[in-house]
């Protein structure tokens, strides 16, 4: 199955991903229109310094550690990606402390968000990817 | 606070109704013109930082930058223009030698421009390069005077060592330490994936380059840092730097604070101390002196390699030219008047050497007339900027063209001419690790690729409309070529006549 793979060698700490994922995943029509005058709310995020940074966004792991620990059962796995169902979820944020990554998060509504892989927009080719300016972030199938 | 004596030269416009303070200008600009304002909550910038290099205009997601050059303006006449004025001010705050980089940017005759190429109608057919065969594949080094048989009528073939480029161009001449690790990535892969040629500049070979060396041109210049045996008989020629377009007569100062880390190490000087190229080779001071380096270098290596003789085009670049030929070399580069550089003093860079065109003219007719053309093969640069410029060249008499600028160009480069502050925002000319890493060189490997590809086509198609179908019958063939708008002197030294002759 493709992920998205990040190389930290080539992340500049740009920060521009998370605009693009904000963006991707708002619906509206331009970029203006979804982020002026407003804290964005990412699935994906730059952790580091200007040294040294990386992208993080869900691993879409094969035996995801959420899943199971969803309460409301609003998480599962369909096709390899994990997804999530924000009418089932109660914001319990059990997710959130189980997650070795730290991919989940509470959403501007409050119940919880995650990387989807962009297959609901931007044509199922994750919007991070493809604003990376500098090849960082990569999907692909690996073995 | 004394008087500040210059307006920035550039501003930033900021479209208000687009930015959606992403930071992202902020992050990217090392010259640090964009700030975040808490208090206004909006992004503003110090426009006096800017160099023009264009990259936040590049990055901003939703196109909210462009940068204009400013309409504030001195009391200009056409004799003290507002560059002139800026530069003295400059100079009376610093009490410095002006430095500039990249080429020449004057105003001076561009002859590449004044020359047009001929196409067959009629009487003589094109050729279609899609449906025919079109040879771009070139063969640089020593041609023989004769054909030779041995004692049983069979053809000598033996030659001596010769390049093989598939299309007549080469990346020129960059230290790894005037441009970046990735930079220097970027060209060595993409000579190999096109079957070229780029060359390492002064600064010695990273060792993890040696493994490009069959693409690879080594050189030698006066300063000869990361000169070894191994060196030597990693590339696939040696190339002697006497001279370069865009500082003719001078040397070289890469500062103490670009020779970190692995640049020192392949330089073979300490960290910190300056790089400082001398102006002439201290062993050189006539053709013979030159003669005994081409023939020291063959020696150490084996007699296996080429040994290029890189020279700027100056006054006497003929007479010049015919003495390298008869020093052993087998192939003269030279390097026109707006050959890019990393660093160079103002006033040298604007003001010295000629232009490749009729340096190139002059070498060619000068190496015919003393019946010694096939000796050496001429690699010509400094400013060859498109595919029509490469065919100009080869028509002129040259045998393959240098592109450097234009290769930077093609990995980012936005010709801001602020080399040698070291603070290139495209991960170009810089050894900051976090400017650096802005070059992938998968990314600027692909685009070099593409760029001498589409050079290539290009080349090809022009030729086909001439009716010639290889770079052999297109060299020196200056019928091909007629003038606009030159004088007879001009004509007579590019040896060419002038439209509708």
């Amino acid at each position: 199955m493709k992920r998205v793979y990040v190389d930290e060698k080539w992340c500049l700490g740009c920060h521009l991903c998370e605009y693009y994922c904000a963006f991707a995943n708002s619906g509206r029509s331009s970029m203006v229109k979804a982020l002026k005058n407003r804290k964005i709310h990412p699935r994906i995020r730059i952790e580091g310094d200007n040294q040294i940074s990386f992208a993080v966004s869900c691993r879409h792991c094969t035996d995801p550690i959420c899943v199971k620990s969803c309460i409301a059962g609003a998480l599962s796995v369909e096709e390899g990606v994990v997804r999530i169902d924000e009418e089932k979820c109660v914001g319990c944020e059990t997710c959130v402390l189980v997650c070795p990554y730290g991919a989940l998060m509470p959403s501007e509504s409050g119940v919880m968000q995650k990387c989807e892989l962009c297959i609901e927009n931007a044509g199922g080719k994750p919007a991070c990817v493809a604003g990376c300016p500098n090849k960082a972030i990569i999907f692909e199938e690996r073995a | 606070m004394p008087i500040d004596f210059l307006y920035p030269e550039y501003e930033v416009v900021r479209d208000a109704s687009r930015c959606i303070a992403c930071r992202a200008c902020e992050r990217q600009c090392s010259n640090e013109v964009h700030a975040f304002d808490e208090e206004l909550e909006c992004m503003v910038s110090d426009e006096s930082r800017c160099v023009n290099c264009h990259r936040c205009v590049s990055i901003c997601p939703t196109r909210a930058l462009k940068i204009v050059k400013t309409d504030h303006t001195f009391r200009e006449n056409a004799n003290w223009t507002g560059d002139t004025i800026r530069e003295l001010y400059r100079q009376a705050g610093s009490g410095g030698v002006l430095l500039s980089s990249m080429g020449n940017p004057k105003p001076l005759p561009v002859y590449w421009d004044r020359l047009l190429l001929n196409a067959s109608q009629v009487t003589n057919p094109s050729i279609d390069p899609l449906r025919e065969p079109m040879e771009t594949k070139t063969f640089l080094g020593k041609k023989p005077t004769k054909i030779e048989r041995d004692e049983d009528g069979r053809i000598k073939t033996e030659l001596t060592p010769q390049l093989e480029l598939s299309t007549p161009i080469l990346f020129s001449a960059m230290s790894y330490g005037s441009i970046s690790y990735n930079a220097h990535e970027s060209l060595a892969r993409a000579a190999e994936a096109l079957g070229i040629y780029y060359n390492t500049g002064e600064g010695g070979l990273h060792q993890d380059f040696y493994k490009y060396g069959a693409n690879t041109i080594v050189q030698v210049a006066s300063g000869r840092f990361g000169v070894h045996k191994d060196y030597l008989s990693a590339g696939a020629a040696i190339e002697i730097k006497m001279g370069q377009g865009a500082k003719p007569g001078i040397g070289g100062h890469l500062p103490g604070t670009k020779i970190v880390g692995d640049v020192s190490r392949t330089r073979m000087i300490p960290e910190g101390s300056d790089a400082i190229s001398p102006a002439p080779h201290h062993d050189i001071y006539s053709i013979e002196d030159l003669r005994q380096l081409v023939f020291s270098l063959k020696e150490a290596s084996g007699y296996k390699k080429p040994v290029i003789v890189k020279i700027a085009a100056v006054h006497n670049v003929a007479a010049i030219a015919s003495g390298i030929a008869r020093s052993g070399a087998d192939i003269i580069a030279i390097d026109g008047f707006r050959g890019g550089t990393g660093a160079a003093p103002t006033r040298i860079r604007d003001n010295v050497g000629i232009p490749i065109e009729l340096a190139l003219a002059a070498v060619d007719q000068r190496l015919r007339d003393e019946g010694i053309r096939n000796t050496v093969s001429l690699v010509v640069g400094g400013s060859v900027r498109s595919s029509a410029d490469v065919v100009k060249a080869i028509a002129l008499g040259a045998d393959a063209c240098y592109i450097g600028t234009a290769a930077l160009l093609a990995l980012g480069c936005h010709l801001c001419r602020s080399c040698q502050t070291g603070k290139c925002n495209w991960g170009i000319a810089t050894q900051r690790p976090d400017l650096v890493k802005r070059l992938n060189p998968d990314i600027g490997m692909r685009r070099l690729v593409n760029l001498v590809n589409a050079w290539t086509h290009e080349i090809k198609e022009i030729m086909g409309g001439m009716g010639i179908n290889s770079i052999e019958a297109l060299r020196g063939n200056r019928l091909m070529l007629r003038g606009v708008g030159l004088t007879e002197k001009e004509l007579e030294i590019l040896g060419v006549k002038h439209a509708g002759e």
